[in-house]
């Protein structure tokens, strides 16, 4: 018990005695044990060698022969480096677009007045609403008509404009003295060079918190990319993996299907245990994407 | 531009007021310009992919192909009535309520538990918060692969583990009556912490004074929860709740991955049904009157988000 006096240290004196909240921490430090279960057997079977055999494929013990043999099978097999191009190739993209149109949108709700801001708002405000995933169909045939079909700036492009990058940006110019703007206008700088050199470089925390969203959400996508994708060669390593899995699993490789699974996470993975408290929050801000 | 309208003004309201009208309106629309300008690149993009998007949607569901190389020819709410006598699409949606239900109530029970239990930061709920959370952050299909193992019959890791325990092994992902459980319990696993956050993020309104006075007073802590911290969590219940909603509806990779939407469409929800019309089908007509119906039912939980996020002060 001397763990839990330690965990309820700051808790007010007369609740410590409870019992309750000791059973629910309890309960949930079994749940977050059962949590990690997926993954703690995605390592074990990723190392475990397939001379163990098919029977002993889901013990959590790890073997006691370690081998990298599914790792390098997955990596030749899967084709996971051209897959990781591709994904990468896609995030940046899609970020660094992004960054231009929530840069400016956003500057424009959050310093300018005109005509129609309300109306102009709210139309930003429907994106929220109908997440893009549902419009797959109509956006196929659009894509299919610029001729973008099977590429990857097919793939890209309904997400380039993003309402909730512009509401976030626009939150962060909000909270910037206009004294810092108004010294360089008497300066003479354009309004492009005031977003440029003031805006930007003071909302950089914002910046990377809408990468965080963004670069995880695009990371993950499968349905739309499935859609639009036609050439193996041009395969995001979701729809790499789930072709891959779909392949393995007719022949029973578990071990193999382990590691390529750990090969398109890892990146993600390594990313948030790092920068563990940044993610977080981003996520927290996310709350529609 | 400023200098020369006052100059401007007197002539032209002697002159005619409609031009008077048309020179304030343009004077305006000069003002605004750069705004316009800077919004430009989002509203194009927006134009194609959501805004045009509805509108193709609207017409494509009135149209329909005879045979699939046969030109499209009107047939006005035909779509929309075969999907809605289609046994698939209606199975979808009974299965897409199930799944909506079945999937936020425990998902969103326990984040809050989890939410509880961690609420004081320290190494041992920051360890334990990111554990619940990885499964957040990894795409679906990566969760629907290693779910496919655990559920594989006889070596699986859930029969390894748990079938032995049970008098006969079910076939989780094969037998209709259980597939769609098996499904839901990954949508759980991997929603329940990104609904933890948000709860987290509401417990620190809680104040913790009227917690201590609560106490001694003599509440316990179920009637803590019940009169103090569930009625401060209101709004992050309302705002989850929705997520959880709309997450039911646009959250598919897994039943593509693991079941197709099979054993006889008792998993098939209403995108999968969607793509399916699309891509295995051809059928644009029926996929854009089950994309219509679908965005039509969203709209009622659309006008409940904009309230919710209204009351969250723009959606946070």
């Amino acid at each position: 018990m001397t763990l839990i006096d330690w965990l309820l240290r700051d808790a007010p004196l007369a609740t410590r005695r409870e019992i309750t909240p000791k059973l629910g921490f309890l309960l949930t430090v079994l749940l977050a044990i059962v949590w990690l279960i997926p993954f703690l057997w995605m390592g074990v079977a990723t190392l475990r060698p397939a001379s163990d055999g098919i029977n002993t494929m889901a013990e959590l013990m790890p073997s006691l022969k370690p081998t990298l043999d599914n790792i390098r099978d997955a990596w030749e097999i899967g084709d996971f480096p051209r897959y990781t191009l591709n994904t990468t190739i896609i995030c940046t993209g899609i970020l660094l677009v992004q960054f231009v149109t929530i840069t400016l949108a956003g500057f424009a709700f959050a310093r300018l007045e005109f005509a129609g801001k309300t109306l102009i708002f709210y139309l930003f405000l429907m994106q929220l609403m109908l997440v893009p995933v549902l419009l797959i169909v109509p956006n196929l045939s659009l894509v299919a008509q610029l001729g973008l079909y099977d590429t990857l700036t097919g793939v890209m492009m309904p997400f380039f404009a993003s309402a909730f990058g512009t509401f976030l940006m626009r939150q962060a110019f909000e909270a910037i003295p206009t004294e810092l703007e108004d010294a360089a206008l008497i300066d003479g700088a354009s309004l492009l060079q005031r977003i440029r050199h003031i805006y930007v470089p003071l909302s950089m925390p914002s910046f990377s918190a809408f990468a965080i969203i963004s670069v995880t959400s695009h990371w993950n996508d499968f349905l739309w990319p499935l859609m639009v994708i036609n050439s193996p060669d041009k395969r995001p390593l979701t729809v790499g993996l789930s072709v891959f899995t779909a392949t393995a699993e007719g022949t029973q490789a578990w071990g193999t299907i382990a590691a390529g699974t750990l090969m398109v996470i890892a990146p993600l993975l390594i990313t948030f245990l790092i920068f563990q408290k940044r993610f977080i929050s981003s996520f927290v801000t996310s709350g529609i994407k | 531009m400023g200098l020369a309208e006052p100059a401007a003004l007197p002539v032209a309201t002697s002159a005619a007021p409609r031009l008077h009208v048309l020179k304030r309106f343009l004077g305006r629309f000069k003002a605004s310009l750069p705004a316009y300008l800077l919004l430009l690149p989002s509203l194009v993009f927006l134009a194609l992919f959501t805004y045009g998007a509805m509108g193709r949607v609207l017409i494509d569901a009135l149209y329909q192909r005879a045979t699939p190389k046969a030109p499209v020819r009107f047939v006005g709410l035909d779509n929309i009535a075969a999907v809605l006598a289609d046994p698939a699409f209606t199975g979808a949606v009974v299965n897409n309520l199930v799944y909506a239900i079945g999937t936020a109530i425990p998902s969103i029970g326990l984040a809050l538990l989890f939410a509880l239990a961690l609420s004081r930061t320290n190494a041992v709920s920051s360890a334990l918060r990111a554990a619940l959370f990885l499964p957040v952050l990894i795409p679906m299909v990566a969760a629907s692969a290693l779910f496919l193992f655990i559920f594989l019959p006889n070596v699986g890791l859930l029969d390894y583990y748990i079938g032995r325990l049970l008098p006969v092994v079910p076939n989780w992902l094969g037998d209709p009556d259980i597939a769609l459980t098996a499904i839901m319990v990954i949508t759980i696993w991997k929603n329940a912490g990104y609904y933890m956050l948000f709860f987290l993020a509401g417990l620190q309104a809680v104040p913790e004074d009227v917690m201590e006075a609560a106490h001694l007073d003599g509440a316990g802590p179920f009637m803590r929860l019940r009169y103090i911290i569930l009625p401060e969590l209101k709004p992050t219940f309302l705002f989850v709740i929705v997520i959880a909603t709309l997450n039911a509806v646009t959250q598919v990779d897994h039943v593509f991955v693991m079941t197709k939407g099979g054993p006889s469409n008792s998993t098939n929800l209403v995108l999968f049904y969607i793509y399916q019309q699309a891509v295995e089908h051809y059928d644009i007509g029926k996929a854009s009157a089950a994309t219509l119906l679908t965005l039509a039912a969203l709209m009622g939980l659309t006008a409940l988000s904009f309230r919710t996020m209204a009351n969250r002060e723009g959606g946070a």
